[in-house]
């Protein structure tokens, strides 16, 4: 296949959960991305979004990670998340934080910064122009949108359109599928009660399709779904949406 | 003693002074498309109009729909047949005596009389009670409105005051065609001239309903339980 | 009740476990929020309403004192009366002083969150006046000393053999007793609520309503209802009492337009409610001669004080963004301690009431920050941006504060590993440490406190054996 993405740097925003606990997310972004033709680079001065802080009303704590943030990839043409969650909080929060405790100048440079912040998903199908990954994944999956990616960073029809072109999926309606899984960040532990209740009724909706995965563009949500999941030894399995894309014939060889 | 209007309007003139908002976006430009306003207007610096109305048959087709939706009986009938059906419609659901307003006119309560209905008027202004005691009640409508199948009563002589059509139990609405607007924001044009003159308004969306028992539909709790509406063309 | 009302997640967990509430709960707030959706996809210009709404709210904000004056103006023009009422208190003693100045001794109401909010009723009783609730749904909360789980239906945690119940017990004490074969059919208890009502209607002598709008240019007040309760309280008594915040005030009749489009479809998912009322003052020979109107201020101006918190002050009340709130559908209104619940809820009772309380502190986090109701709102208004504003004045009191909190702390210390790129290398390589250790990955079961509060009903993964950046510098493959 032809590499829509020659000669194009990208930035790789690996978002702290998964730099931390789903490294797989952030190695299956970029071979992704290197196998559409990018140039991946991490700039290793960046650290998180700051959404946990900022959500949960800690305004100051979060400022270190946008500034962290703006640092990072200033050199940078475009940068890649694989969470529309942390790219919503980049693109919604970050100037009201600078606003809110640095200079006019922070303001700029984060607003600079978010402008060039895309999902993975947008910039596959905004930016090089491509639904058709060369993927191949052939199990049955039900997909999650994910609040934030859905209705914060608005990524609309792209994730289904991506998982339609992979090779070998069957992709489940998921009943109720824009209902929120109940994670909410801090949400999960200050409310544990209405937070397990919401998850249950996610992962009961997941169990009903007959799905082997569920599949989500944001892990914080597949942590909350698959912590559920697991816990009730369904079969159900959860997986990044970008884990499927990178995934082709060869793998399953 | 500062008044607790001084004050108030002493903390308003503060609170919008020291965090002065954005300019306000420019006034909405009204959503209407005034289709036709029926009468002089009344605010100054707007353009005034007195088109004339024409009849859309598909916004009366859409009327009947939407009222019929809300379990009202919707009936279109020639103009000369309009007395003579309401009269038929109101003694095939019981109606035995209704109050009528003054300037209801004199082909219906000629219908009335034909069908055996006794209509009561109301001068002098009839009690609660007494009103409590008919049937129902006949009155005309100032706007209907079909996406939303709503009739618009302002309480001229020809819909007598308010309770006339709130305690009896049947209320029978006499609407000419040409009343009927295609949307709500046609229907608020036409309704400022009678707002200006200080009349009320009463909206009417099908009979009295409530959901408030595990969201069972019920039709009728204060209101009038049955709504009949009488278009005539 | 907010001094000794238990915080939210407490109250939640004590919603959570009454079964019957949840089913009521999930149905009825499933079939309006499906409802809503099919009307509002009807209007193929919804979003041009509703930045129109939003603009229209916007300029009477901006302009408040301006609108306010013009209504006053109006209103007296029309033969009201108008009062003004800092507070609740002030806003109860105006009410019924003008109630003892009739000399009735009850009062019928139509259902209005303000009087609510003021808590009028009981002010009413404590000067020997007996207040009806008219709404069939208020009704059934009133007899059943209860209080409302819902704005739009308020009742919607009781059943209809508990509605008999309370029927049978309770009306005969304050007026036409239930007929004694009442059957729990909805279209029964509806028409022993009629009767029993009627005749309150009749013969009352003072109503007492709130009010949807209030438009300036005019002077006209608006009331939307479904049940007709509204229209015998606006029209049959002879002196009628509105009581209407501030920020209730439209620019111009027109305006309605808009919000007669938008209200009903984002309440009740109809494309019109049943019933609606427009009055300006007194009008000779039809319905009340003694028209009073009493504007209360309220935490209003608490908002209006905080240009970042003024769009909360748009809300018409319409309780979309409750039926669309993933934490409401589980718990209903109860757990809020508050009148105004839900997304909305969380958002103006801290901005009314203040944070003094621990249900107040908790209200904020009352909420997954899913969204969904920023996209129902009629009247856009940006709830999560004032939510998580919300959280901040609960965490800039809870840094003040002289105890250590455990949160404080913790997210002081997220602050510090977020700084440095190399201090989350180093946080990595601890985690993977811990993720060596375990061998395989899966899932952690139950752990102490605190982690207890994630794993008591849900599984953890185990951190990997490499952190995403310790690849990345072993050559990224």
């Amino acid at each position: 296949m032809a590499d829509p993405g020659q000669g194009m740097r990208v930035g790789l925003f690996a978002t702290c959960v998964n730099d931390l606990m789903f490294p797989e997310t952030a190695r299956a972004a970029t071979q992704l991305l290197r196998r559409l033709g990018c140039e991946v680079v991490f700039p290793p001065g960046q650290t998180c979004c700051g959404q946990m802080m900022t959500n949960t009303g800690y305004f100051k704590a979060a400022l270190g990670a946008v500034k962290a943030y703006a640092n990072a990839f200033e050199g940078c043409d475009v940068v890649v998340a694989p969470s529309g969650s942390c790219v919503a909080s980049v693109r919604h929060q970050h100037a009201m934080l600078a606003r809110g405790g640095g200079s006019a100048k922070l303001v700029d440079r984060v607003e600079t910064a978010a402008a060039k912040t895309y999902d993975i998903t947008e910039f596959l199908v905004d930016r090089l122009g491509v639904t058709d990954v060369g993927a191949f994944f052939p199990h049955r999956v039900t997909y999650h949108p994910s609040c934030h990616s859905a209705r914060l960073a608005r990524l609309g029809e792209r994730p289904y359109q991506l998982l339609r072109a992979v090779r070998g999926l069957e992709l489940l309606d998921l009943p109720d599928a824009e209902q929120c899984c109940g994670f909410g960040g801090t949400f999960s532990v200050k409310n544990p009660d209405v937070s397990v209740a919401l998850a249950a009724d996610k992962a009961a909706n997941v169990v009903a399709t007959g799905a082997e995965y569920v599949v989500a563009p944001d892990n914080a949500c597949l942590m909350n779904i698959g912590g559920v999941l697991t816990r009730g030894r369904a079969a159900v399995k959860p997986i990044h949406l970008v884990e499927i894309l990178a995934q082709t014939e060869e793998d399953h060889r | 003693m500062i008044t607790a209007r001084d004050a108030i309007f002493a903390q308003i003139k503060a609170a919008l002074a020291t965090a002065p908002p954005a300019p306000p976006a420019a006034a909405p430009s009204s959503l209407t498309s005034p289709g036709s306003l029926d009468t002089t207007e009344w605010r100054d610096g707007e353009a005034t109009s007195t088109a004339s109305s024409t009849v859309d048959d598909a916004v009366v087709t859409l009327f009947a729909e939407r009222c019929g939706d809300y379990g009202a009986a919707v009936v279109r009938v020639p103009s000369r047949d309009a007395a003579t059906e309401a009269a038929r419609l109101l003694a095939d659901h019981g109606v035995e005596s209704v109050v009528a307003p003054e300037g209801i006119g004199a082909a219906l309560l000629a219908a009335l009389a034909n069908a055996g209905i006794r209509a009561v008027g109301d001068t002098p202004p009839l009690s609660a009670a007494e009103l409590d005691q008919l049937d129902g009640v006949v009155t005309a409508c100032r706007v209907a409105i079909a996406e939303t199948g709503t009739l618009v009563l302002d309480h001229a002589a020809d819909q007598g005051r308010r309770a006339l059509s709130l305690v009896p139990d049947t209320h029978l609405c006499l609407v000419r065609a040409e009343q009927i607007v295609a949307a709500v924001p046609q229907a608020v044009t036409r309704l400022r001239p009678s707002v200006a003159a200080g009349r009320p308004l009463t909206w009417v969306s099908g009979p009295s309903a409530t959901v408030d028992i595990e969201l069972t539909r019920v039709e009728g709790v204060h209101g009038p339980r049955t709504l009949l509406v009488v278009v005539a063309e | 009740m907010s001094a000794i009302a238990p915080p939210f997640p407490e109250a939640a967990r004590k919603q959570l476990a009454n079964p019957q509430l949840r089913a009521n709960l999930r149905r009825a707030t499933s079939t309006i929020k499906a409802k809503r959706a099919l009307r509002q996809a009807e209007m193929a210009d919804w979003e041009e309403l509703r930045a129109a709404a939003a603009a229209i709210k916007d300029r009477m904000i901006s302009q408040m004192d301006v609108y306010l004056e013009q209504a006053e103006a109006a209103l007296t023009r029309a033969g009201a009366q108008v009062h003004w009422a800092r507070d609740a208190d002030e806003a109860n003693s105006v009410v019924t002083a003008l109630v003892q100045a009739t000399g009735a001794t009850e009062v019928v109401k139509v259902k209005s969150m303000l009087t609510q909010e003021i808590g009028l009723n009981d002010a009413l009783r404590r000067a020997g006046i007996a207040p009806f609730e008219t709404d069939l749904a208020e009704l059934i909360v009133q007899l059943g000393h209860d209080t409302p789980s819902h704005i739009l239906v308020p009742a919607i945690h009781r059943n209809r053999a508990e509605v008999r119940e309370i029927f049978l017990a309770e009306m005969g004490l304050v007026g036409r007793p239930a007929p004694p074969d009442l059957s729990s059919d909805p279209n029964d208890l509806a028409a022993a609520a009629r009767a029993h009502l009627r005749e309150k209607f009749l013969r009352a002598k003072v109503g007492i309503s709130g009010g949807n709008f209030l438009i300036a240019e005019t002077g006209t007040l608006v009331v939307v209802e479904s049940e007709g309760n509204g229209r015998m309280c606006l029209t049959l008594p002879e002196t009628l009492i509105s009581v209407v915040g501030i920020e209730k005030v439209l620019p111009t009749f027109q305006d309605l337009e808009v919000f007669m489009q938008l209200l009903p479809r984002s309440s009740t998912g109809e494309r019109m409610n049943p019933y609606t009322s427009m009055w300006s003052g007194v009008t000779p020979g039809d319905g009340p001669s003694n028209v009073h109107v009493v504007l209360v201020a309220g935490g209003r101006l608490k908002a209006l004080a905080e240009p970042a918190a003024r769009p909360m002050l748009r809300c018409i009340r319409c309780s979309a963004c409750m039926n669309t709130c993933p934490v409401y559908q589980k718990v209903g209104g109860h757990a809020y301690g508050s009148v105004y619940p839900g997304p909305i809820g969380i958002v103006l009772t801290p901005q009314f009431r203040g944070l003094d309380t621990p249900l107040d502190r908790s209200l904020p986090f009352a909420c997954t920050l899913c969204a969904a109701c920023a996209d129902v709102c009629p009247v856009k208004i940006p709830l999560p941006d004032l939510i998580v504003r919300q959280r901040h004045k609960v965490a800039v009191a809870k840094t003040a504060d002289l105890r250590p909190h455990l949160e404080v702390l913790a997210m002081a210390g997220a602050g510090w590993l977020f700084r440095r790129g190399w201090r989350l290398a180093l946080a990595g390589w601890a985690l993977s440490v811990v993720g060596r250790l375990r061998g395989a990955r899966g899932a952690i079961g139950p752990l102490p406190w605190p982690m207890s509060r994630w794993t008591r009903a849900r599984d953890l993964p185990a951190p990997p054996r490499q952190s995403f950046r310790a690849w990345w510098r072993r050559g990224s493959r």
